[in-house]
């Protein structure tokens, strides 16, 4: 583990101190990719997100990690726009978009991954990577001509799919894909509208080992052409794949920083790396 | 394939011949009353094969689709009985009404969808169906009849069953041939995505309200056509056009047909009406059969009639594979049936 660890230290010279007045950070806005400021959301007494901050520079693959009931889903709901925060701003290459709809935050650019497996089960597996490919490129408001007949629909998805591994499945229908290669077209579905940013909300989550590595070679190779979140459980997969990693504890971000510097945080192991002490 | 399921241009090329031919041949048999009856059929099949476009490949399912069919009615009732007779006068009418009548339905009931959906509908269409028995002057309750025939400017005039069939006709066959183009477009598979995960659908980019009302802006408006048909045919019209159960018996014939399937609601509308008249002529206590087959249907066969075909495929490949040499048995049987699946 330790010597993956050492691969990604040339990403991991650039720490920034995780800040607790938002008004400091506030300059750093244009530099990030995506920015959270002060971003506050409970459901009734519980406190899901409180005051966190967050950036995602561009081309990083920056995790959020943390024990169950942290608020990871809260606030990855409140990235993507299904969910309404209370207070505070998102903003995305330097606009707030903290009021925009879903699908209006995936026009710009932002891409996503459901935890549970999210695809069109009733499409084929072309059609679903097709469709993406699609909605990238306007409205879908044409009637007459076969979508599936257009070459600017099929090569590229074509291509999205042997680059996910999916290729000799493309006609089958998604419904009835294995797990892993649910997950797989997921990513290809995501990657289909070449967002910038790309959520993932536990891509590992209910893999075998086989599949889950597999998953870990494929977000590596996407590493540098598309900065992500990624909200995972699976440490091995964090510490391998994470450039930075913020550590959520009820609802707080209480530290960002390179693996080695999460692993060498004080709180961070009382919180949440404690179980894994040996390990560390 | 999936796209199999959306029917075969040799297909719906044979169910028009069929249907062509089937006005002269009725007369010369002596039973005109086929024509009438056929053309009843097909506007019903007509309002299904528009209400399987937003419950079919739009998963919507809606309880309030009958009311286009009743608006159509009046419109043409009221305009025949006020001395307008040119059909293209109707057709702009219908087209009007139908797609504001839908878009503002669409656009309240579509704020919601699944159970929620199918209640707004309801009580949209039954405030509709309110406010039609309660228009006094035209007849209540009991609706009013016309007397006269639309005409095209001298091309064409509605006068007998069969020219009423063949307009009927005419219309269904458009409605199929753009029904077919547009599942097919991209458009389609925006809709068909929305059905299966309207989440996932919002998450790449689709707005899926706007998707969502165009197409039951187009269905509504369709149905609303098949209601202007229906007055043709019956010079009558009254509020049970569009009474609930009109419109539970329009998803019953989508649910018979084949639901997600181009023809199954077509066929479907006719199985229906059929049973219905069958049944009826047997006993006067016709829903209670009625009843039990539709229960037996749906339990023994999920996607309505289309199964059937399904089941009769599965047959003849087993026969086929049969003649074959027993090794190749298993494989042969196993990739057939798959592929005959919708």
């Amino acid at each position: 583990m330790s010597a993956v660890i050492h691969g990604y230290k040339a990403q991991s010279q650039r720490f920034v101190e995780h800040k607790a007045e938002p008004t400091s950070t506030l300059r750093r806005q244009s530099e990030a990719l995506l920015s959270v400021r002060n971003l506050r959301k409970s459901y009734g007494g519980l406190v899901a997100t409180a005051n966190v901050d967050l950036d995602v520079r561009e081309g990083e693959v920056h995790a959020v990690l943390g024990p169950n009931g942290a608020g990871k889903t809260t606030l990855l709901g409140q990235l993507t726009g299904q969910v309404r925060p209370d207070a505070g701003h998102v903003f995305f290459d330097g606009h707030d978009i903290t009021r925009l709809p879903v699908h209006a935050r995936a026009r710009k650019g932002i891409g996503r991954s459901f935890q549970i497996t999210s695809v069109f089960p009733d499409l084929s597996v072309l059609e679903n990577v097709a469709l993406a490919v699609q909605v990238s490129q306007g409205h879908s408001f044409r009637f007459w001509s076969n979508a599936m007949g257009a070459a600017n629909l099929r090569e590229p998805a074509q291509k999205l799919l042997e680059r996910v591994g999916l290729a000799q499945h493309a006609s089958m229908q998604a419904g009835t894909l294995s797990h892993g290669q649910h997950r797989q077209l997921e990513i290809a579905i995501s990657l289909a509208g070449r967002p910038r940013l790309l959520l993932l909300d536990e891509p590992m989550a209910g893999m075998g080992s086989e599949d889950s590595s597999d998953m870990v070679k494929l977000l590596k190779s996407l590493k540098g052409q598309v900065s992500m979140l990624l909200v995972e459980h699976d440490v091995e997969a964090v510490f391998a794949l994470a450039d930075r990693i913020s550590v959520l504890v009820y609802g707080k971000c209480i530290a960002t920083g390179t693996p080695e510097e999460i692993r060498g945080n004080a709180a961070v192991r009382v919180a949440y790396l404690g179980i894994s002490e040996g390990d560390a | 394939m999936n796209n199999r399921k959306f029917g075969s241009p040799s297909g719906i090329a044979i169910l028009c011949l069929i249907l062509l031919a089937l006005p002269p041949v009725a007369v010369a048999m002596g039973q005109p009353y086929a024509v009438t009856f056929m053309a009843r059929v097909l506007i019903f099949g007509l309002a299904a094969l528009s209400l399987n476009l937003i419950l079919g490949f739009g998963g919507l399912t809606s309880l309030g689709h009958a009311v286009f069919i009743g608006l159509g009615a009046y419109a043409v009732s009221l305009m025949m009985q006020a001395g307008a007779s040119n059909g293209f006068l109707h057709l702009a009418v219908l087209l009007v009404v139908g797609l504001l009548s839908s878009l503002i339905i669409g656009a309240v009931a579509l704020r919601t969808s699944g159970l929620a959906f199918l209640m707004v509908t309801l009580a949209l269409a039954q405030l509709i169906y309110f406010v039609g028995t309660g228009l006094r002057r035209f007849g209540g309750d009991d609706g009013f009849s016309f007397r006269g025939h639309a005409d095209f400017g001298g091309l064409l005039t509605l006068s007998n069953d069969t020219s009423i069939y063949y307009y009927i006709l005419f219309w269904i066959m458009l409605a199929t041939v753009l029904m077919y183009r547009l599942l097919r477009s991209r458009f389609g598979l925006a809709l068909r995505a929305t059905m299966g995960n309207s989440q996932r659908a919002e998450s790449i980019g689709l707005p899926v309200f706007r998707y969502r009302l165009v197409a039951f802006v187009l269905s509504g408006t369709f149905c609303t056509i098949a209601g202007g048909l229906l007055a043709y045919l019956t010079q009558f019209v009254s509020p049970a056009y569009m009474h609930w159960s009109r419109s539970a018996e329009l998803l019953l014939m989508v649910l018979i047909g084949g639901m997600g399937t181009l023809l199954g609601p077509i066929i479907g509308a006719a199985a229906l009406i059929l049973l219905e008249e069958g049944l009826a002529m047997l006993t006067p206590h016709w829903q209670a059969p009625l009843g039990i087959l539709l229960v037996m249907l749906v339990i023994f066969a999920r996607n309505g009639i289309s199964d059937f075909r399904v089941l009769f495929v599965l047959a003849i490949d087993r026969l086929r594979a049969k003649a074959k040499s027993p090794a190749e048995n298993e494989a042969q049987v196993g990739t057939a049936s798959r592929k005959a699946l919708p």
